[in-house]
C-alpha cells in the first residue's frame, strides 16, 4: 500500500494550485457568475497542458490516468474553478476510447471544450448538459448510438451552482459507435465523471473545512474564540474525518479504474454519492459557523454552498446514484441474482 | 498510489482464512455467544500454536515479524469470521507494553505464557468515577518497604475472570497533579484480597467489576517508574491494534443481503428488490468502505514509521459511529421481524443483526469515547483551542 503521491503527481498538482491561486481567486470566480466560465483561465489551463492531460500520448496528450486527473480535480474543486474541465476530460477519454482520433486532435488544436450529456437525447435534444453553454462538442447517447454533437452552444440556464448548464440540440451529430459497445463506452465515461466529481467535491469540502477552522479560531463570542466550544469543534472534527474519508474514497475509485480492478464500477458511484453528501454536510455546517455573515453574499462561503449542491446534482438525483450502486453490489433489482 | 495491502498481506490472509475454517467451528461462536465471554481457550491456544499471538513481534522476542498489513489481514479476517478476540486484544496491549518497558524478569516470566496462549491479561484502568478522565483514578497503592498495599475498585475489567493478571493503574501520590501521581502494576489475579463480580452488558458480553482489599504485591509487580504510570499507559495506547474497522460491518451486511435475497414482502416480491432495502445496502457498503480506508491509512502511516494519532482517532470515530448507523438501518429495513433474537428459528440473519445492533452501542464508548476522539482530532488535528480543563 502506498497512499503518497508520485513526484510527478505532486508536481502537476502544485503547478495547478499555483495557477489557480493566481487566476481563480474568489473575486475572479465571482466575476464569472452567473455563467461560471472563465475563458482566460481555460486558456491558461490549456496552455500548461492540463486540459489535454488525459489524452493518450500518441494522440498528443500526456497520457495521464484517471487518478492523475482526480488529483487535479481536487484542486479545481478547492478553488471552485469556473472551467468545465471535468466534463472536458470525460469527453476526451470517451472519444479516445471510441477511437475518434480526428475529434480528439481537433479539440486539442482548437482548445475548444468538450462535454458529455449524462442523459440520453430525447426528441433531438440533450437536456441539462454540464458545460453545455460553453463546450463546443457534446458526446452522448441517442437511442442506441453514441454520438458527438457539434451544434450551437446552448443558452445558459440560471442555476444554483453557477455552472454553464444548457440544453443542446443533436441535429447533425456524428455517430461514433452503436449497440452494446456504445452503451459500454458511455457507461464507462459516466463512471469517469463520477470519480472526477467525487474528487472535486472532496477538494471543495477540504477548502470549506479549512476556511471554517480559520474563522472559528478568530471569531470571538462570549469572550472566547467560538472554536473552543465543543459544539463547534466536535462538529468540525466530524467534518474533517468525513473529508479525509471522501478524499481517500475518490482516489481509490480513480485508482481502481486505472488498474482495471473489478470493484471499480462499484467505487465510482459510491465515491460520488458519499462525497456529494460529505461536501454538502461540510458546507452546511461551515456556513452556519460563519453565523449571519455566512448568509451574506459578501462572504465567500456561499460560493461553495451553491456549488456543492450544483455539482452533486449534475448527473442524477442522489437516490438514483445509490440505487445504481446497489445494482452493482447485489445485481439489478429485477435481475436473476 | 496503491490501495492494495500487498502480496504478503494477501498470502497471509489466505492462510488466516484457512485457519479460521479449521479452528472456528460454529459451536465455538455459539458458546461464546452463550457465555458472553468473547474469548475461547481452544481457539486462543490454536492461535498460540500457530505463532500468531504476537505475530508482529521480532523473531528474537518470539514473534514472526509480520508487517502491519499482514496484521490488518489477520484482524480483518478474524472480524469477518466473528472470531472471539477480546482476550487477545486486551492481552496484547499489555504484552506490547511489557516488551518495551517491562523488566527483564517480567518479560522472561510473563511473555512466553502470553505467546503460547496460556496467559491472558486484563486491563484495570476504569473506575466507577474515572472513565474518559482515566487519570482521575483513586485506587490507592501505598508503599510498605519492598511491597505495595493496594485498595480500590475497578470496573469493566473485561476477561478478569479468565485472566492471570490485571494491568492495574493506581494512585501512588495523591498530592501532585493527577497525571503525575500514578503507578502501574501487573497484579496476579489470584492474589488474596481480589474479588471479581460479573457485569452483564446490553451487547450480551460479560465484563467485570474487580475489588482490591488490602492486596499486597511485591515491588517486582510494578511496571515502569513509581509515579510514571501515565507514561506507561500511553505506551500501551500507541499499540492500538491496526485498523480492521469495517469488517464487523461487512459480516452483518452480508447476513442482511443473504436474508434480503430469500425474504419476501406481502406481495411475494423478494425484499432485495425493494428500493428502500437497496438504499440501505448501498449506504452500509459505503460506510464500510470509508471505514476500511481510514483504518488502512492509519496502518500505512504506522507501517512507515509514523504515529497515526489523529488518523487513528478518525478511523475509530468513523468506524464506531458508522457501525451503529449501519446496524440501526439494517434492522429497521427488516421491519417487525428485525427484533427477533438469535435462537429464534425465524430470526432474520439468525438474529445476528439484532445482536450487532446491541453490541454496536459500546463501540463509541470504549477505547476512547467518540468525544475523546473528537478532542484529539479538533485539538491536535485542526489546532482548535480547548475549552475544557485538563
Amino acid at each position: 500500500m502506498d497512499l503518497s503521491l508520485s513526484d510527478e503527481q505532486q508536481a502537476v498538482r502544485d503547478a495547478v494550485r499555483a495557477c489557480l491561486e493566481q487566476e481563480a481567486k474568489p473575486e475572479q470566480v465571482r466575476a464569472c457568475e452567473p455563467l461560471g466560465f472563465d475563458a482566460s483561465l481555460w486558456e491558461t489551463l490549456s496552455e500548461i497542458g492540463v486540459a489535454s492531460m488525459v489524452v493518450p500520448s500518441d494522440l498528443g496528450g500526456m497520457g495521464s490516468g484517471l487518478l492523475d486527473a482526480a488529483l487535479v480535480a481536487e484542486e479545481l474543486g478547492r478553488f471552485v474553478a469556473p472551467v468545465p474541465m471535468l466534463e472536458h476530460w470525460v469527453a476526451l477519454r470517451l472519444l479516445a476510447r471510441a477511437e475518434a482520433k480526428d475529434l480528439v486532435e481537433r479539440l486539442l488544436e482548437s482548445r475548444a471544450g468538450a462535454t458529455v450529456s449524462p442523459r440520453p437525447a430525447r426528441n433531438g435534444r440533450f437536456d441539462l448538459v454540464p458545460g453545455g453553454a460553453v463546450c463546443e462538442l457534446v458526446v452522448g447517447m441517442e437511442e442506441s448510438r453514441l454520438i458527438a454533437a457539434k451544434g450551437d452552444l446552448g443558452v445558459a440556464l440560471a442555476n444554483i451552482g453557477s455552472t454553464p448548464v444548457a440544453h443542446r440540440e443533436t441535429a447533425g451529430a456524428e455517430a461514433l459507435s452503436s449497440g452494446p459497445q456504445a452503451q459500454a463506452l458511455f457507461d464507462r465515461a459516466l463512471d469517469d465523471f463520477r470519480c472526477l466529481l467525487a474528487a472535486a467535491l472532496a477538494g471543495l469540502a477540504r477548502r470549506v473545512l479549512n476556511m471554517a477552522v480559520e474563522y472559528v479560531k478568530e471569531r470571538e463570542q462570549f469572550g472566547v474564540p467560538i472554536g473552543s466550544f465543543q459544539t463547534v469543534s466536535h462538529k468540525l472534527a466530524d467534518i474533517a474525518t468525513d473529508v479525509d474519508g471522501a478524499e481517500l474514497l475518490a482516489r481509490e475509485a480513480a485508482w481502481s479504474s486505472d488498474e482495471g480492478e473489478p470493484r471499480a464500477s462499484q467505487l465510482s458511484p459510491m465515491a460520488f454519492a458519499f462525497n456529494s453528501e460529505v461536501a454538502q454536510r461540510a458546507v452546511d455546517a461551515c456556513l452556519h459557523f460563519y453565523g449571519g455573515y455566512g448568509f451574506t453574499l459578501e462572504y465567500d462561503i456561499q460560493l461553495y454552498f451553491r456549488r456543492a449542491k450544483g455539482w452533486s446534482l449534475l448527473l442524477a438525483a442522489p437516490g438514483a446514484e445509490l440505487q445504481r450502486l446497489a445494482d452493482r453490489l447485489v445485481g439489478p433489482a429485477g435481475g436473476s441474482q | 498510489m496503491n490501495f492494495r495491502l500487498g502480496e504478503s498481506s494477501d498470502t497471509f490472509r489466505a492462510e488466516v482464512r484457512e485457519f479460521l475454517r479449521e479452528h472456528l467451528p460454529p459451536e465455538t461462536i455459539e458458546r461464546v455467544h452463550e457465555s458472553g465471554t468473547v474469548h475461547d481457550w481452544a481457539f486462543h491456544r490454536a492461535l498460540g500454536a500457530k505463532g500468531w499471538i504476537g505475530a508482529s513481534w521480532p523473531k528474537a522476542s518470539g514473534g514472526q515479524e509480520r508487517d502491519p498489513f499482514e496484521m490488518t489481514a489477520f484482524f480483518e479476517e478474524a472480524a469477518l469470521a466473528g472470531a472471539p478476540l477480546d482476550g487477545l486484544h486486551l492481552t496484547m496491549m499489555v504484552a506490547e507494553t511489557l516488551r518495551h518497558v517491562g523488566t527483564e524478569e517480567q518479560q522472561r516470566s510473563i511473555l512466553p505464557g502470553v505467546l503460547s496462549g496460556e496467559t491472558l491479561i486484563a486491563l484495570g484502568y476504569s473506575e466507577p468515577q474515572a472513565g474518559s478522565d482515566v487519570a482521575a483514578v483513586s485506587t490507592r497503592a501505598e508503599r510498605r518497604g519492598d511491597e505495595w498495599l493496594i485498595n480500590g475498585q475497578k470496573v469493566f475489567t473485561t476477561m478478569a475472570h479468565e485472566a492471570r493478571y490485571v494491568f492495574l493503574l493506581t494512585r501512588t501520590d495523591p498530592d501532585v497533579p493527577k497525571h503525575r501521581g500514578l503507578t502501574m502494576f501487573l497484579v496476579p489475579l489470584d492474589t488474596p484480597g481480589i474479588s471479581i463480580q460479573p457485569i452483564h452488558t446490553l451487547g450480551g458480553e460479560r465484563t467485570n467489576s474487580t475489588f482490591y482489599t488490602d492486596v499486597v504485591v511485591s515491588d517486582d509487580a510494578r511496571v515502569g517508574e513509581v509515579d510514571g504510570g501515565w507514561d506507561v499507559m500511553n505506551v500501551a495506547l500507541t499499540f492500538e491494534r491496526a485498523g480492521s474497522g469495517g469488517r464487523e460491518g461487512e459480516r452483518v451486511l452480508s447476513r442482511f443481503i443473504e436474508w434480503a435475497r430469500s425474504a419476501r414482502d406481502d406481495d411475494g416480491q423478494p425484499r432485495i428488490a425493494d428500493p428502500a432495502v437497496r438504499d440501505v445496502i448501498a449506504r452500509a457498503a459505503t460506510r464500510i468502505e470509508v471505514a476500511s480506508l481510514l483504518g488502512h491509512r492509519a496502518t500505512w502511516i504506522y507501517a512507515n514509521g509514523g504515529l497515526p494519532s489523529v488518523e487513528g482517532s478518525m478511523g475509530k470515530l468513523f468506524w464506531s459511529e458508522s457501525f451503529q448507523t449501519i446496524c440501526a438501518e439494517l434492522i429497521d429495513s427488516i421491519g417487525p421481524a428485525g427484533v427477533l433474537q438469535h435462537g429464534e428459528p425465524e430470526a432474520p440473519g439468525a438474529g445476528w443483526i439484532e445482536h450487532a445492533h446491541r453490541h454496536a452501542a459500546v463501540g463509541t464508548i470504549y477505547g476512547g469515547s467518540s468525544e475523546v476522539q473528537r478532542e484529539i482530532i479538533s485539538g491536535r488535528g485542526l489546532g482548535l483551542p480547548r475549552a475544557r480543563p485538563r
